[in-house]
């Protein structure tokens, strides 16, 4: 059972073909799935960016209210799906706002990722030591002066690796705003597949594509890593 | 040197963390331009001293004046107050993501709101004075910690502060590094800069020393000029411990 047979090879070499041969003939509409795939991703990462930072202060404030909300937060996000997150805000948000499946898929994936990203600030954060603020407050600096011009900055270059990691995850997620009918790589792929009768090699070719955009990513983020680095 | 003026009066000063009394009716003084020598074993109360002197941290009881006025934490602006008390740490804590210079003018520029081209010329003096001109743009990484050291005294010179406080400088070097650091702070005490230092090296306290101060256990044992508390101390606590470190 170790080796193909002959016939197996030659499906195999066939099949390889096809995809090969897909993938070329499609690279049309996949392209715009790919760029509504990186607008949905950027955008939202961005958002939870900023959504990350303000629950990482908040978690750090030493202010047990704050902290609350903090964790009710995180808990909410990652105790359900991140499937029935978006579907609340789709159907949430187009009920009290005229609001595009766009914007409902991204404001759900920015949801989402801040959690997670907020746990990466605050573990960031917390791991700048002790001694860098007391140098700041210790020449009269106050607090917000010290967080922002020094504790700030060296706990983003520390945050680099895992935001990268979470922009990768971020943009394998994104793949759920298909639900809601967005035609990015894997809503793309769907359809494709139901008007082919061949789900297998769509999904393939938008795995192809997601595998390249990974890749770059992972190239995007080690180089600027490497720009940061200047000062080790 | 001194001239009996007034700097720092420190008054039945207590600290405590939870259960732990750690600094017990602590009265000292001061004055202009004299330099204050902190020994004692580790553990004794030093670090929490200082840090109260500069409000790093919060004192329990007792009274802390600085030139004759009392702070009050509730009431005061200790970021005003910070800004008159310098602090140079054992560990230097110097800004790893900023060049030399970057770290020197940074609370000039943002605390007292100096223009950048000044601060950059101040803090450049500054750097020359300690010996580290040419390392200007240089990042805190690539420094001896000797340099770094010597950076983090520049730093905190950048405020123009009153009064300096070191806590340990020179416990983290190598012993070849521990005699630059020590001449840069001779000089400092030349110029007449009132300073408080927490050191182990009693070569420095015999030779720059106005006065030691000998602490055990959260309590001031003595108190004296460095060649009368080195070789003749009165109590038998002090007697003990500089035995034990010689
Ligand atoms: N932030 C703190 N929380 C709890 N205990 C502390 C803290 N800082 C210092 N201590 C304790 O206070 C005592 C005195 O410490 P310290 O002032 O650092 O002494 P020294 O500098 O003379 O070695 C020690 O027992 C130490 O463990
Ligand atoms: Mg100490």
């Amino acid at each position: 059972m170790l080796f193909f047979t002959l016939e197996e090879l030659k499906e195999l070499y066939l099949n390889v073909i096809k995809i090969g041969e897909a993938l070329l003939d499609s690279r049309g509409i996949f392209w715009e799935a790919t760029q509504l795939t990186l607008a949905l991703t950027a955008v939202s990462i961005f958002i939870a960016i900023f959504i990350g930072l303000f629950f990482a202060l908040l978690k750090i404030s030493n202010i047990k209210p704050l902290e609350y909300v903090a964790n009710i937060y995180i808990f909410i996000v990652r105790g359900t799906p991140l499937i029935v997150q978006i579907f609340v805000f789709y159907y949430g948000l187009t009920e009290i706002a005229m609001i595009s499946g766009f914007w409902s898929a991204t404001l759900g994936l920015a949801f989402h990722n801040g959690a997670y990203i907020a746990e990466i600030f605050r573990g960031s954060i917390q791991s700048i030591g002790k001694g860098q603020s007391e140098a700041g407050r210790s020449l009269g600096m106050n607090r917000s002066q010290t967080m922002t011009r020094i504790i700030l900055p060296q706990a983003f270059r520390r945050a680099l690796p895992p935001l990268g990691n979470q922009f990768i995850i971020g943009l394998k997620d994104s793949s759920l705003a298909a639900f809601i009918g967005l035609a990015e790589l894997f809503g793309v792929a769907t359809t494709m597949g139901a008007n082919s009768f061949d789900y297998m090699t769509w999904l393939l070719v938008s795995a192809v594509w997601y595998l390249v955009l990974v890749l770059l990513l992972t190239l995007i983020v080690g180089a600027i890593e490497k720009k940061m680095a200047v000062s080790d | 040197m001194s001239e009996n003026k007034e700097m720092i009066r420190v008054e039945k000063l207590n600290k405590s963390f939870g259960d732990l009394h750690v600094l017990k009716d602590i009265d000292f003084t001061v004055n202009e331009s004299e330099v204050v020598v902190l020994i004692g074993a580790s553990g004794s109360g030093k670090s929490t001293m200082l840090r109260c002197l500069n409000f790093l941290e919060l004192k329990n009881d007792g009274k802390i004046l600085i030139k004759g006025k009392e702070t009050d934490p509730k009431k005061d602006d200790l970021n005003k107050v910070r800004q008159r008390v310098g602090m140079v740490f054992q560990h230097f804590n110097l800004f790893p993501h900023k060049t030399v210079l970057e770290n020197v003018i940074e609370a000039p520029i943002q605390v007292k709101k100096l223009k950048k081209a000044q601060a950059i010329e101040e803090g450049k003096k500054l750097l020359a004075k300690v010996g580290l001109a040419d390392k200007a743009d240089e990042y805190p990484a690539r420094l001896s910690g000797g340099q770094k050291q010597r950076v983090a005294i520049a730093r905190s010179l950048a405020m123009k502060p009153e009064i300096m406080l070191f806590d340990e400088p020179t416990s983290a070097l190598d012993p070849e590094l521990v005699g630059e650091v020590l001449a840069t702070m001779k000089e400092l005490a030349q110029e007449g800069m009132t300073m408080v230092v927490v050191t182990h090296e009693m070569g420095f306290a015999r030779e720059v020393a106005d006065k030691v101060v000998y602490m055990h256990d959260g309590r001031i044992v003595e108190v004296g000029e460095p060649n009368e508390l080195f070789d003749n101390p009165k109590e038998v606590r002090t007697q003990e411990f500089l035995s034990s470190i010689l």
